[in-house]
This record gives C-alpha cells, structure tokens and sequence, in this order.
C-alpha cells in the first residue's frame, strides 16, 4: 500500500511538468520521423534485414521513441534524486527511516515512468501511426506479453540506474558513471540500431546481456518476432536480470551503508 | 578553473571523458553496422557518409563548445541568477554562454573531427574543394549556434522549454549527419528554405563529393553556406535581443 501510493505521488508529481512533456514528445516524434527515413532507406536497399521488414523496422523506431522517457535511457528519474541527496548528505536521513530504500525508489520510478508512457509514449507513436505504416500486436497474447516486458524493462533499468547513482557514494560525483551509462544503454539497448542487425558474435552477446531487455524483447513481442516459448523466453531472461541487478544493488547499498559518514553530526 | 573544479572527481571525469568521446560517434558505429547489411545508403557509400557525419556534428560540436550553455538560460531565470548577470558590466549572452565550461565537449570536437578526416581521406581534392570544405565547417559552426540562441531566447517566455531548442539542434545534427536524400523532398526544401540546416553540410558537401543536387537547385546554393550563416546570426541576434527586453524577471 505505501509503495502503491509513493508511485501515484511520483506519477503526479511529473504530471506537473506540463511544457517538459510537451516538449519530449515534440522531440521524440522529430528523431522518430528521423530514424524512420533512415531505416527506410536501409530496407529499400535490403528488405529482409535482421528478419525485419521495412514496416517492422518504422515499427521498431517508434516503440524506442515512445519508450525512451519511460526508461530513462539517458538517465534520471528517482535514482537520480538519491545521487542527489548522497551528495548532499540527506541520504543519513533516508537510512533511518523504517522503509527500504530500494523499494521506495522503485516504486516511485514506477510511477513516474507510468506518467511518461502514456504521455511521452502515446503522443510519439501517434504521430507515427498517422505518417508511417506501423504494425500492431498480432493479438491479445501479444499485448500481455509487450506489457509484463515493459514493466520489467523499466526495472531493469532502474537497478542500473541505482547502480549508477551508488557509485556517487564513493566518487562522490555520477555525472561520469552517469554518461557512460548512458552511452551503454543507448548503444547496447538497441536505441542507435536494432540489436538484430548487430553483425554475428556482437549480436549474440548483446542479446545476453541486461540491456536486451530495454527495447528489443518488448518490440520483438509486440511485432510478433517473439511467440509462444521465445516470448517466454525472452521474459525469462529479462525477469533474471532484473532479480540479479537488484540483488546487486541491495548488496552495494548495504556495503555504503557501512561506509557511509555524515559529517557535521 | 572549471577544468580543475571537475578534475577534483578524477574517476568521474575520467569516465565523463571517455564517455563523451565514445557518444558523439555512436551513431557513426549504428552507421557502420548498417553497412554490414547495405553497400549504399541512399546512393552515398560509407566514407561518404562519414564525411557528412563528420562535418555535421563537427559544426555542432563547436557550437556546443562555444554558446551550448545558453540552454540553461531558463535555469538561470528561475533561480534569478539573470538579474545579477544584468547589473554586470559585461555582455549578457557571453555571461550565459560562460556559465559553464565544460571539458568533455571538446573530446567531441575531437571525435567529429577524426570522422571527418576519415571521410576526407577518400575525397579528390581541388583547391576550390578545399576552399568549400574551410568554408562549410566555419558555416556549420556559425549556422548551428545561431539557431541554439535563437530558440533558447524562448525560454524567455516558457522558462521550461529547453528540449524545443534540442529537436532543433541535436535533431538537425542528426537529420544532416545522413545523406539528405534519404528525405522526402518536402523535408529537404524544409531544411533548405525554412530552417537552413542542409547548408551545415549537405549542399558545399554535394560540390565537394562532386553529386547532383537530387532536387536540381541552382549551383549557387552549394557556394551559400557563409551567406545562411551571417543571415541566421542576425536573426539570432535580433531574436535574444527581443527575449532579453521582453525579460521581466521572476517576481518578488
């Protein structure tokens, strides 16, 4: 129940930042048009690529855009407000309340990466049902399954982000950790290319790996690419890696909470 | 100053460092994995490309270097930090633009500029070209800050709307860092006419690469880089003017 209302706080909170979101939407529509032409031009050229086709791939661009906010790809959301009271000390604060700071932090990025899919996400992909020819799940399987993969998309994502913000426990600053964290999640998420089109070896690995579970499991369910035991599949791995990133992330906060001096007391 | 304030997190910085390089040619690598799969990018070849990549995000990196701080203009209103920049002696815009200096972006610059070396490398050379290719990077430099001030004098009016002015220059960076052809040609007279942004690269880089223009415009327009950028920076100038007198302070 607390949890429960920590995220409808968090989602109203970013409710209050009307001209941002107004202005991200603006922004992904324009890249997403962008990357649509891009890919166009590329399956013109080669229209089976990755196993996609043309329609596949325009599908593909605007279930990044319209997933990107909610991710926080670039980085920010709740964990960002942690790094933020670590460097001020603050966090001292947050270690004796009787609450679990992993948890608190989740549900409140759950709730502000709930406010920005439907706004940040649903405007993009409007735009980009009316300018290109997007595909739709190929049935209500299909939709389940893209929904649980964008739920523990956002999770896996944020135990990467808490990773990112911990570390400001010990360097005392994350804009560093923060940029090349970005740098991963956007390449490795599959945001530059679709992960499909990586050349063989660097594709297998990437599709191991955490980020796989950003954008290419819930665009591979939601095209159809992913079904039956793939689809379980791919859930599968996503789930295991965001159990593993959290259990990392309570063991690293637990070490800096040994660590961690407040000074002035 | 700035650089010793951000060396005194040298982990962080190191990894700041590292990670500006590597992100200001992400999308050159998306680019060389699409090239595994396709041998021509609409009717471009890699180095092509990569000379057009090049000169759009080396003008872009420059400008960011230079005026990229005038983004957090809406910031500095909020906290009121502008009031105190007024009652100085010294040029506002300069003030906004100094606010920051941040050392990483010049490992972009950097980056860009290998590319576009890269790129060059496979280009056959004339005097003149070169003269265009001088031309065009200075041109880029000055068209791309012009359109940051310009749309970051909106915060005057919406202290909130930094990311208007990112669809304009990270967005125009990226629609011109791939071959204008790949566009419908009603996007192409858009960024000729409207928002001049295919005079940071894509018509000098046309005479350079030695192309037809597919839409079939005068010759001239691959000569006009420095005349956009000068007609932009009076925009730009005329634009900052306006918000600056439009600027009425926060309250209280």
């Amino acid at each position: 129940m607390l949890h429960l209302s920590v995220a409808v706080s968090s989602f109203r909170r970013y409710s209050t930042y009307r001209a941002a979101t107004i202005a991200g939407a603006f922004t992904n529509s324009v890249f997403g048009i962008i990357m649509c032409f891009v890919y166009l031009a590329v399956w013109e050229r080669q229209p089976d690529a990755g196993g996609y086709d043309a329609s596949d791939a325009v599908t593909y661009v605007w279930l990044g855009q319209a997933m990107l906010a909610a991710l926080a790809t670039f980085g920010g959301g709740a964990p960002d407000d942690l790094a933020a009271r670590i460097k001020s000390g603050d966090v001292a604060i947050d270690f004796y309340r009787p609450v679990d700071i992993l948890g608190w932090y989740l549900a409140a990025d759950l709730g502000r990466a709930a406010f920005q899919l439907l706004t940040r996400g649903l405007a993009p992909t409007l735009v980009g049902i009316a300018l290109f020819d997007i595909r739709l799940p190929p049935g209500p399987v299909a939709w389940l399954g893209f929904a649980a993969a964008v739920v523990l998309a956002v999770v896996v994502s944020y135990a990467l982000r808490m990773l990112v913000a911990l570390s400001t426990f010990w360097l005392l600053d994350d804009t560093g950790p923060r940029t090349l964290a970005m740098v991963v999640a956007v390449f490795l998420g599959g945001m530059t290319v679709p992960l499909v089109l990586f050349p063989d070896g660097l594709r297998e690995v990437a599709m191991a790996l955490p980020w796989v579970a950003y954008l290419q499991v819930p665009a591979d369910i939601w095209l159809g690419q992913r079904a039956g035991t793939e689809l379980l599949a791919g859930l599968a791995l996503a789930a295991a890696w965001a159990a593993v990133l959290l259990a990392v992330a309570a063991l690293v906060l637990r070490a800096a909470e040994r660590r961690v001096v407040v000074q002035g007391g | 100053m700035w650089m010793r304030a951000s060396l005194a997190y040298r982990t962080s910085f190191w990894m700041l460092t590292i990670g500006g390089f590597v992100v200001g040619g992400l999308d050159m690598v998306g680019i060389w994995i699409l090239f595994q799969t396709i041998d021509r990018l609409g009717g471009f070849s890699l180095t092509e490309v990569a000379f057009l990549y090049g000169a759009a995000g080396f003008g872009l990196a420059v400008a960011d270097m230079i005026v990229g701080q005038v983004e957090r203009v809406g910031q500095l209103v909020r906290l009121g930090k502008l009031d105190v920049m007024m009652v100085r002696p010294l040029p506002l815009l300069s003030q906004v633009c100094a606010e920051q200096f941040a050392l990483r972006r010049v490992s972009r610059v950097l980056l860009t500029a290998g590319i576009l070396t890269w790129g060059a490398a496979y280009v056959d050379w004339t005097p003149l070209r070169a003269a265009v290719t001088v031309s065009m990077l200075m041109s880029g430099v000055v068209i791309f800050a012009a359109v940051w001030i310009t749309f970051a004098t909106i915060q005057f009016w919406t202290a909130d709307s930094a990311e208007i002015a990112n669809a304009f220059t990270y967005g125009g960076s990226t629609v011109t860092q791939y071959p204008l052809a790949i566009y419908p040609s009603e996007v192409i007279k858009a960024l000729t006419f409207a928002v001049p942004l295919a005079f940071v690269n894509w018509y000098p880089a046309l005479y350079v690469l030695d192309r037809d223009d597919p839409l079939g415009l005068p010759t001239a327009f691959q000569f006009a880089s420095p005349v956009v950028a000068l007609v932009l920076t009076g925009i730009a100038a005329l634009a900052w003017r306006t918000g600056v007198r439009h600027y009425t302070s926060t309250g209280s």
